[in-house]
C-alpha cells in the first residue's frame, strides 16, 4: 500500500506540472480536479488499509545528498490519511463542479502540489522528508491564499501567512536538529533511539508547539488563520481548515507521542492543555463576532484544534502519570475529533463556498433566507452545523463527549496544581463547546433563515451535479460517524496503542465507554430514543390536532407590513451579524478581545443619523504588529506612574507582592 | 478524623460557608447587601467557633463565639447601616475591578492559598490543614476586596472580613491562647474605628467616600 | 423477572413524567399566586390550555420554512428523551445505562438550538434577539453544569445519573462543602435553563426583557402547544434531576418489584412537591435581574462550582 501511496504523491506532483497547460481549457481543469478526487479516494483507502494491515517502511533510491529518503506508513499516519483523503476528495469534487471555463494557472497548479505536500508529510520517516512535505504544503497553500492578489486584504493575509509559515518551518528545523543531537542522523528511528530528556525535551516541545502549533492555529499563533483561510478559493479553504491543520497536529503528535519516547514526565502535557483551552475559547468567541461566513468558520477551526490539543495534552499527561487506559481515552477523543472535524468543517466550508457562488457574498449581512432558494446546501450545512454545535447524536458530540470524560478523569493524575488546572480547562472546554453552538446557530440562522437581506440573496441559485454530491457526501458521513464512534475507535486502536501504549477504552458497535465501570454513550440507541419520542409526539398530535397550517403575514408583535418598494420587508429590521453577537460581545468580548461599542452622536442641529459602531481586536494580532516599541513606551509610562500612586494602588502593590511571594513559596515547596 | 465524621463535616461546612460569604461580599453591588452578607459571615464565624469549642472542649472558644456574634453579627453591621443612612451614601458599590474579574481573581487566590498551605502543613491534622487553607483564602479575599472597591465603607468591610479569616485560622488550631485572639480582634477593631472616623472626616471635607478623590489633594501633582 | 420490572418501571416513569409536566407547572403557578395573595388559576389550567391550543390550526408566516414546522417536534422529542433518562421513583430502569448527565445536557442543547432556529426562521427582530440571548446565556450555563458534573463524577466515579443517584443514596459521603457548591451551581443553571426568575420571567411578554418567550412569538396552535409542553417537560426534568441527586432518599433500589415502588412514588411526589413549593417561594420573594446581570450570575455559579471541585481535590488528596 505504501508503494501505491508514494507513487500517488509522485503522480500528484506530475499532475501539478501538467496543470500549467491543462489550465487553458475547462476540460483540462476538470481533468486535474478529477485526478485529485481519485487521489483523495486513494489516500483514504490507503489510510484504511494501513490501519487494518500492518506498518510498512520504504527507502527511496534517491533523497538528500547524505542518504536515502525514508518513508513509512504506520497506524498514526494511516489514521491521519483518512481525514486528508475525505477532505481532498470532497473539495476536489466541489471544485470539479465549479469549473465553467479556463481556470487561472496560479489557482490550478498549486492544488495537486498542496495535496502531495500533505501526503508526503504524513508518510515521511525522516526529518528531511517531513520538512520537505511540510514546506511544500506551506508554499503551495501560500500561492493559493495569494491567488486573488488584486485585493489589499488578501495581499496582507498572504504576507502574514508567509511570515508564519517561514517561522513555523524554522522552528521545526530547529526541533529536528535538537532531536538529532550531535550525531546528525535525522531518521525517525535514530530519534527514537535517543529520546530527549530534561530541558531538551522541554525545548523540543516548545519548538514543535511553535512550528506545528502555529500551522494548526493554536493560540497565540492563530492570528494568520482567520485571515488566510477565507482568502483562498472555497475548496482550498475547506482543505486548509479540514486537513492542513490536521497534518500540523499529526506532526505535533508524531513528535510528542512517538519520537520523544514514552518516558516523559506528565507535566509535558500541561502546556498543550493550556494552549488548547485558550485556543478553544478565543476561537469560539471570535466565531461569534465575525461577520464573514468563511472567517467565522476559520475561527471555529481554531476552537476545534484547541479541543484536539486538549485531548492530546491530556493523553500525554495520563501517559506520563502511568494511567495508560485514560491516556487511550484522551487520545481516542482527540483522534476521533480529528476525523469528525475534518469531515464537518469541509462540509461547512464547501457550503459557504456554494453560498458565495450562489448569492455572491461571504458577508452575513448580505445573505439571509437562503433555505428557500438553496435547499440542498441548507440542509447539508445543517448536518455540519449540528455536529459543530456538539448536538447528539451527530459526530461532534461523540468526540466531545469522550473529551469531556477524559477531562472529568484528569484529577486522577494526582498532582494538586495539575488537578486545578485541569478543572479550569474543563470549564473552558465546556465554555468553548457552548460558544461554538451559539456561533453555529448564528451562522446557519442568519445565512439560511429569515428574509433575504439583499436582492442578490433573494435571487440566489444553487448548482447541481458534482457540487451537490460534494455537499451531500460529507453530510451523510457526518451523520454516520456520529452513529458509530465505537467502530471508529476500534479502527483507531493500533494508533491509540502507538500513542498511549494501551488498548483503547472498551468500545463496540453500539457504545463508547469512558473507562471500566464508567459512563457510556450509546449513539444509535440515543438516536432511536429521540426518533421514537418524536414519532410518538407526531402520532399523538396527528390524532388530536387538525392537519395543515394556515399562512399569513408574519405577526412580528403587530408591526405593520413593509411598503411595496421593499418586497422582502425592510432587511434592517432583522437581527444583523453584529447584533446577534451583541450579548456575547458584551459578556466576554470586552474582557477577552478588547471589544467595544460606541454611539457616534452628531451635534445638535446636525441632521446626520447617530451611528452605533462595534468591533474588536484580537490581542494576539495587536501584539504581533510592532510590539517592541509599544512595550518600551508602556514600560516607561508605568515606571513613571509609580511615583504618584493612590493609597488604594499602593495597597494593591503590597498585595501583589504578598501574592507573588506566596506563589514563589508554593513553587519552591512543589519542587 | 476525616470525611463521614460529624465533627469534621460540620466544621468543614461552616468554614466553607464563611468562604462562600467572602465571595458573596465580592459579588454584591449594593452596599446594604454587602453589609448584610458581612453580618452573615460574622454569624457563621461565631457558629464555627462555638462548634470548635464544643468539639475541642475549649470553653474559651465559646467566649470568642459570643464576641464574634455580638460584634460582627450585630453591632458592626448595625453601625455600618446607620453610617450609610446618616451619610446618605450612594447605595451602589463603586468597583475599581469589575465584578466578574474580581470573582475570577478570587477563585485564583483560593487555589493559590491551597497550594501554599497544604505542602507547608504536612503532618498536621487534615482538619487543621483544610481550615488553614480556608482561612488564608478568606484573608486574601478580604485584601482583594479592599483593593478592588473604591468606596471607603466597602474597604472597611474588606478589612473586617480579612480579620474574620484570621479568627477562622485561630479557632481551627487547638490550643491557641485566647489572649492572642482577643488582642488581634481588638487591634482590627481599633483600626476599623479609626477608619470609620476617617470616613466621617473625609465625608465632611470632600462630600464623598470615594477614596479616588483623595488623590487630588496630595499636593504633588495637579 | 427483574428485567420485566425494569421495563415496567421505565414505562411507568415515562408516563409519570409526561403527566406530571403540565401539572407541576400548574401547581407552581397556583402556589405563586397564593403566595402573592391572588386566587390563581386551577392547577389543571395548563392541561386545559394545551388541549385548547392543540385543537387550533397554526398560522405560519408566509416566508416560514420547514424549520418552523419541524422544530417544535424536535424540541419536545429531545426533552422527552432526556426526561426518560432522569431517574425518578426507582433506580435501575431499563434506560439507566444510557442516563448520562452530559448526554442529558446535549439533549437539552438540541431543544435549545431547535428553539433558537425557530425564532430566527421568520426574520423578526424579537425572534433573533431572543435566540442571541438564549444561546449566549447557555454558553455560560453549560460550563457551570459540566463543572457541577465534575464534582459529582469524582464523588460517584461516573457521570451516569443512575449510578450517581445510587452512590448518593448509599451515603457515606458526609456533608461536603464541594457538594454544596455543586448544588448552588446546578440550581443557578436550572433557573437559567428553565427561564425562571431571576433570569427570565415566564409570565411576562414584555419584549425588551424576555428571552425564552421571544423565540416563540410567531408560534400558534399546535406548535405553541408543543413549545409550551417542551418547557414544562424541561422544568419537570430539572426538578427530577435535583431530587434524584441531592434528595436521594426513598428511591426504590434497582430490580425491585412493584410493591416497593409505592414508597418510591410517594417519596418522589413529596420531593417534587417540596421543590415546587421552594421554587414558588423563591420566585415570589425576589425580582428579575437586568439582562446583563445574568452572565455575572451564571459566571458566579460557574466559579463556585470550580471552587467546589478544587476543595474536592484537596479533601480527596488528604484522606
Amino acid at each position: 500500500m505504501l508503494t501505491v501511496l508514494v507513487l500517488l504523491v509522485g503522480a500528484l506532483a506530475a499532475l501539478g506540472g501538467a496543470a500549467m497547460p491543462l489550465a487553458r481549457s475547462a476540460a483540462g481543469a476538470r481533468l486535474v480536479h478529477a485526478g485529485c478526487v481519485a487521489a483523495g479516494v486513494v489516500l483514504a483507502a490507503g489510510g484504511l488499509a494501513g490501519l487494518l494491515g500492518g506498518p510498512a517502511a520504504l527507502e527511496l533510491p534517491f533523497g538528500p545528498p547524505w542518504g536515502p529518503a525514508r518513508l513509512a506508513l504506520d497506524a498514526l499516519s494511516s489514521w491521519f490519511l483518512l481525514p486528508l483523503g475525505i477532505a481532498v476528495a470532497c473539495a476536489s469534487l466541489f471544485a470539479l463542479g465549479g469549473v465553467h471555463g479556463a481556470v487561472p494557472a496560479r489557482e490550478l497548479v498549486p492544488w495537486p502540489l498542496f495535496v502531495a505536500g500533505m501526503a508526503l508529510t504524513l508518510l515521511a520517516a525522516d526529518g528531511f522528508t517531513l520538512l520537505l512535505g511540510f514546506e511544500a504544503m506551506s508554499l503551495a497553500s501560500w500561492v493559493l491564499v495569494a491567488h486573488d492578489h488584486a485585493q489589499a486584504e488578501n495581499r496582507r493575509a498572504a504576507r502574514i501567512y508567509l511570515v508564519f509559515a517561514g517561522f513555523g518551518g524554522l522552528a521545526l528545523i530547529l526541533a529536528c536538529g535538537l532531536m538529532a543531537g550531535g550525531a546528525g542522523d535525522v531518521a525517525f528511528a535514530a530519534f527514537r533511539d535517543a529520546p530527549p530528556e530534561g530541558w531538551r525535551a522541554a525545548a523540543v516541545l516548545a519548538l514543535v508547539l511553535a512550528g506545528a502549533g502555529s500551522k494548526a492555529g493554536l493560540a497565540p499563533l492563530h492570528v494568520w488563520l482567520p485571515l488566510a483561510h477565507p482568502a483562498a478559493p472555497s475548496h482550498v479553504s475547506a482543505v486548509m481548515s479540514g486537513a492542513m491543520t490536521k497534518v500540523a497536529l499529526y506532526v505535533l503528535a508524531r513528535f510528542v507521542f512517538d519520537l520523544m519516547g514514552p518516558a516523559q514526565p506528565f507535566w509535558l502535557g500541561a502546556p498543550l492543555i493550556a494552549l488548547g483551552a485558550a485556543s478553544a475559547v478565543i476561537g469560539a468567541l471570535r466565531a461569534n463576532l465575525e461577520e464573514d461566513t468563511k472567517t467565522l468558520l476559520a475561527c471555529s477551526t481554531i476552537e476545534n484544534v484547541g479541543l484536539i490539543a486538549i485531548g492530546l495534552g491530556l493523553a500525554l499527561a495520563f501517559r506520563g502519570a502511568d494511567l495508560p487506559a485514560l491516556a487511550a481515552l484522551a487520545a481516542g477523543a482527540a483522534l476521533l475529533h480529528v476525523l469528525n472535524h475534518a469531515v464537518f468543517k469541509t462540509l461547512l466550508f464547501l457550503a459557504a463556498g456554494e453560498v458565495l457562488h450562489g448569492a455572491l457574498s461571504r458577508r452575513i449581512d448580505r445573505l439571509g433566507g437562503l433555505i428557500h432558494r438553496m435547499p440542498w446546501t441548507a440542509w447539508a450545512a445543517l448536518a455540519g452545523v449540528a455536529a459543530a454545535a456538539a448536538l447528539p447524536p451527530l459526530s461532534g458530540f461523540a468526540s466531545e463527549w469522550l473529551l469531556l470524560q477524559a477531562l472529568l478523569s484528569a484529577w486522577r493524575v494526582g498532582d494538586l496544581a495539575f488537578q486545578m488546572g485541569a478543572a479550569a480547562a474543563t470549564a473552558l472546554a465546556a465554555l468553548a463547546t457552548a460558544l461554538a453552538a451559539a456561533a453555529m446557530v448564528r451562522f446557519w440562522g442568519l445565512v439560511f433563515l429569515g428574509r433575504p437581506r439583499t436582492p442578490r440573496a433573494a435571487g440566489a441559485e444553487e448548482s447541481g451535479g458534482a457540487v451537490r454530491i460534494a455537499l451531500v457526501v460529507p453530510a451523510v458521513l457526518t451523520v454516520l460517524l456520529g452513529l458509530v464512534p465505537g467502530l471508529m475507535l476500534d479502527l483507531a486502536e493500533p494508533a491509540l496503542r502507538l500513542m498511549a501504549g494501551a488498548a483503547a477504552p472498551r468500545a463496540d458497535l453500539l457504545a463508547v465507554g469512558a473507562a471500566e465501570g464508567g459512563a457510556r454513550y450509546w449513539p444509535i440507541l440515543v438516536a432511536a430514543l429521540v426518533a421514537a419520542a418524536i414519532g410518538l409526539v407526531v402520532w399523538l398530535v396527528r390524532r388530536r390536532a387538525p392537519a395543515g397550517v394556515a399562512r399569513g403575514p408574519a405577526w412580528d408583535c403587530g408591526f405593520m407590513a413593509p411598503p411595496h418598494h421593499l418586497p422582502f420587508g425592510d432587511p434592517a429590521t432583522q437581527p444583523s451579524a453584529a447584533g446577534f453577537g451583541q450579548p456575547l460581545r458584551r459578556m466576554l468580548g470586552e474582557s477577552l478581545l478588547a471589544a467595544r461599542e460606541g454611539v457616534a452622536m452628531p451635534p445638535p442641529g446636525d441632521t446626520r443619523p447617530a451611528v452605533l459602531e462595534s468591533g474588536f481586536h484580537d490581542p494576539a494580532l495587536a501584539a504581533l504588529e510592532g510590539p517592541l516599541p509599544r512595550w518600551r513606551e508602556a514600560l516607561a509610562t508605568q515606571a513613571e506612574k509609580l511615583r504618584d500612586l493612590s493609597i488604594r494602588q499602593c495597597l494593591g502593590l503590597t498585595f501583589g507582592a504578598v501574592v507573588l511571594m506566596l506563589a514563589l513559596l508554593a513553587w519552591l515547596e512543589g519542587r | 478524623m476525616s470525611f463521614g465524621h460529624l465533627p469534621y463535616d460540620v466544621a468543614h461546612l461552616l468554614g466553607g460557608g464563611v468562604l462562600l460569604l467572602s465571595f458573596v461580599l465580592l459579588y454584591q453591588r449594593r452596599i446594604g447587601a454587602v453589609i448584610n452578607a458581612f453580618a452573615m459571615q460574622g454569624t457563621l464565624l461565631a457558629l464555627a467557633a462555638a462548634w470548635q469549642g464544643y468539639v475541642q472542649g475549649a470553653p474559651g472558644l465559646y467566649l470568642t463565639a459570643v464576641l464574634a456574634l455580638a460584634a460582627k453579627g450585630v453591632l458592626i453591621p448595625l453601625a455600618l447601616h446607620a453610617i450609610v443612612r446618616r451619610l446618605d451614601l450612594h447605595r451602589t458599590v463603586e468597583t475599581a475591578l469589575g465584578i466578574g474579574p474580581s470573582l475570577v481573581a478570587g477563585v485564583g487566590l483560593v487555589g493559590l492559598a491551597i497550594l501554599v498551605v497544604l505542602p507547608a502543613t504536612e503532618g498536621a491534622r487534615a482538619l487543621a490543614r483544610e481550615d488553614l487553607a480556608l482561612a488564608l483564602s478568606v484573608v486574601l479575599l478580604g485584601m482583594l476586596m479592599m483593593i478592588s472597591r473604591r468606596n471607603a465603607i466597602s474597604q472597611v468591610i474588606g478589612l473586617l472580613s480579612l480579620e474574620n479569616g484570621l479568627i477562622l485560622a485561630a479557632i481551627g488550631v487547638a490550643g491557641m491562647p485566647l489572649v492572642v485572639e482577643l488582642s488581634t480582634a481588638a487591634l482590627v477593631l481599633m483600626v476599623a474605628v479609626v477608619a470609620a472616623v476617617f470616613a466621617f472626616q473625609i465625608r465632611e471635607r470632600f462630600d464623598t467616600l470615594d477614596t479616588h478623590h483623595l488623590e487630588e489633594h496630595r499636593g504633588e501633582r495637579r | 423477572m427483574a428485567a420485566i420490572w425494569s421495563v415496567l418501571a421505565q414505562l411507568l416513569h415515562i408516563a409519570l413524567i409526561l403527566a406530571a409536566a403540565p401539572l407541576l407547572t400548574g401547581v407552581v403557578r397556583w402556589l405563586k399566586a397564593r403566595m402573592m395573595g391572588r386566587r390563581g388559576p386551577h392547577p389543571l389550567q395548563p392541561v386545559r390550555d394545551l388541549t385548547k391550543l392543540l385543537r387550533k390550526r397554526p398560522v405560519l408566516a408566509e416566508n416560514a420554512s420547514a424549520i418552523s414546522r419541524a422544530a417544535p417536534y424536535v424540541a419536545v422529542g429531545a426533552a422527552m428523551a432526556a426526561a426518560a433518562l432522569v431517574p425518578s421513583f426507582a433506580r435501575g430502569m431499563v434506560f439507566a445505562p444510557l442516563a448520562d448527565l452530559i448526554l442529558v445536557a446535549g439533549l437539552l442543547a438540541v431543544g435549545r438550538v431547535a428553539m433558537a432556529l425557530a425564532g430566527m426562521d421568520v426574520g423578526t427582530q424579537f425572534g433573533g434577539l431572543g435566540a442571541a440571548r438564549e444561546m449566549s446565556f447557555a454558553a455560560i450555563a453549560e460550563p457551570a453544569l459540566v463543572i457541577a458534573a465534575l464534582t459529582l463524577a469524582i464523588l460517584a466515579g461516573t457521570t451516569n445519573l443512575d449510578a450517581i443517584a445510587g452512590a448518593f443514596r448509599e451515603g457515606g459521603l458526609g456533608l461536603r462543602v464541594s457538594l454544596g457548591l455543586a448544588l448552588v451551581a446546578l440550581l443557578a443553571v436550572a433557573v437559567a435553563e428553565n427561564a425562571r426568575i431571576p433570569v427570565d420571567n415566564p409570565a411576562t411578554h414584555l419584549e425588551l426583557t424576555m428571552v425564552h418567550e421571544a423565540m416563540i412569538l410567531e408560534a400558534s396552535g399546535r406548535h405553541l402547544a408543543l413549545w409550551d409542553y417542551a418547557a414544562m417537560l424541561r422544568l419537570t426534568l430539572w426538578l427530577a434531576l435535583l431530587a434524584a441527586v441531592f434528595l436521594p432518599f426513598g428511591q426504590a433500589p434497582s430490580g425491585s418489584a412493584p410493591h416497593v415502588w409505592v414508597v418510591g412514588l410517594l417519596a418522589w411526589v413529596v420531593k417534587m412537591g417540596g421543590l415546587a413549593l421552594a421554587l414558588a417561594g423563591f420566585e415570589s420573594a425576589i425580582a428579575k435581574m437586568r439582562v446583563f446581570r445574568v452572565p455575572e450570575f451564571l459566571g458566579a455559579a460557574l466559579l463556585l462550582g470550580l471552587l467546589g471541585a478544587v476543595y474536592l481535590f484537596v479533601s480527596t488528596g488528604l484522606s
